[in-house]
């Protein structure tokens, strides 16, 4: 399953929680639409070099779990947190590759029809918006 | 809904400052109007947020974005702002759907548009029309690359 997310989006991290732990494997792409969140680009580059260390799904989650503290400062509390070498993440994060990277995602999304976010692909068709119970079922979520 | 080789249908309406756009103002350009239902639906990220993105590539290839709803100017104003887009947005407001049934994208029993995007070429004639299977069904960027390419060949 191939996620598109803005990790400054609201729906996407509720999406995600209703993602977490279920049997597959998740393909994280960025999709940051800028003019509804001006921090996207920046939090999928923060991701992206978080990743460079090894930490991408952890700086994801850390990000996911609290949408409210997004600035640069916050972002370094974040690095500590997970143990990141702060200064490495501040060059990688404004770095072209990781720019590159990040725009990337976003054109295969704009190619694969991606329209709003989150936006979910299962067997090569786009699921918008936050996946529901029968999408979630067929996900292979359990009744708790 | 119109489709590709029918002539334009006229039409003057009021953007989001209340200045008018008509058809003749889209000669010598290859326009995009994109009928959506309501301004502020309940969506987080709107279709016209992920057209904003692409706009420059957009531009660059020479097209030129409308959107067009049934709402009234002073909507749209706020719905802009909101947005953060700067594609202008043009208010069917008044007779409330009469260019949008013009285009035949008006649906009667709901009192607002579906989900369609008609590409206008330099002549003033339909070169592309796209219409979504449902108003949660929101079309791609990707349509619009792709008619802009099949328009270039």
């Amino acid at each position: 399953m191939i996620e598109y997310s803005d990790l400054e989006c609201p729906y996407c991290a509720r999406a995600s929680r209703l993602l977490d732990g279920l049997p597959l494997r998740r393909v994280f792409r960025h999709f940051p639409v800028v003019s509804k969140h001006p921090r996207a680009r920046v939090l999928a580059a923060a991701a992206e070099a978080a990743g460079l260390q090894g930490r991408f799904w952890e700086m994801h989650d850390s990000l996911m779990a609290d949408q409210g503290h997004l600035d640069d400062p916050h972002l370094w509390q974040r690095c500590q947190r997970l143990g990141l070498d702060v200064e490495r993440f501040e060059a990688d994060r404004r770095s072209e590759p990781v720019a590159e990277r990040v725009q990337r995602d976003f054109r295969s999304g704009i190619r694969a029809g991606v329209a709003t976010t989150p936006s979910l692909v299962v067997d090569g068709v786009v699921y918008p918006g936050v996946p529901g119970l029968s999408l979630l079922e067929r996900l292979g979520r359990r009744e708790p | 809904m119109i489709e590709a080789g029918a002539v334009a249908p006229d039409f003057c309406l009021p953007d989001q400052d209340g200045d008018e756009v008509s058809l003749q103002d889209l000669a010598g350009q290859t326009s995009v109007l994109v009928f959506y239902p309501l301004d502020f639906s309940p969506v987080c990220t709107d279709q016209l947020n992920v057209y904003q993105e692409v706009l420059p590539e957009l531009e660059a290839k020479g097209a030129r974005l409308y959107g067009i709803s049934v709402d009234s100017s002073f909507s749209h104003k706020a719905f802009q702002a909101q947005m953060g887009i700067s594609i202008p947005l043009l208010a069917d407001f008044h007779p409330k759907g009469e260019v949008s049934k013009a285009y035949g994208v008006y649906i009667e029993d709901r009192g607002h548009d579906q989900r369609a995007l008609v590409m206008i070429g330099p002549d003033l004639e339909v070169v592309w029309s796209h219409q979504s299977p449902s108003p949660l069904e929101i079309p791609g960027a990707n349509l619009i690359f792709d008619a802009l390419e099949q328009a270039a060949a």
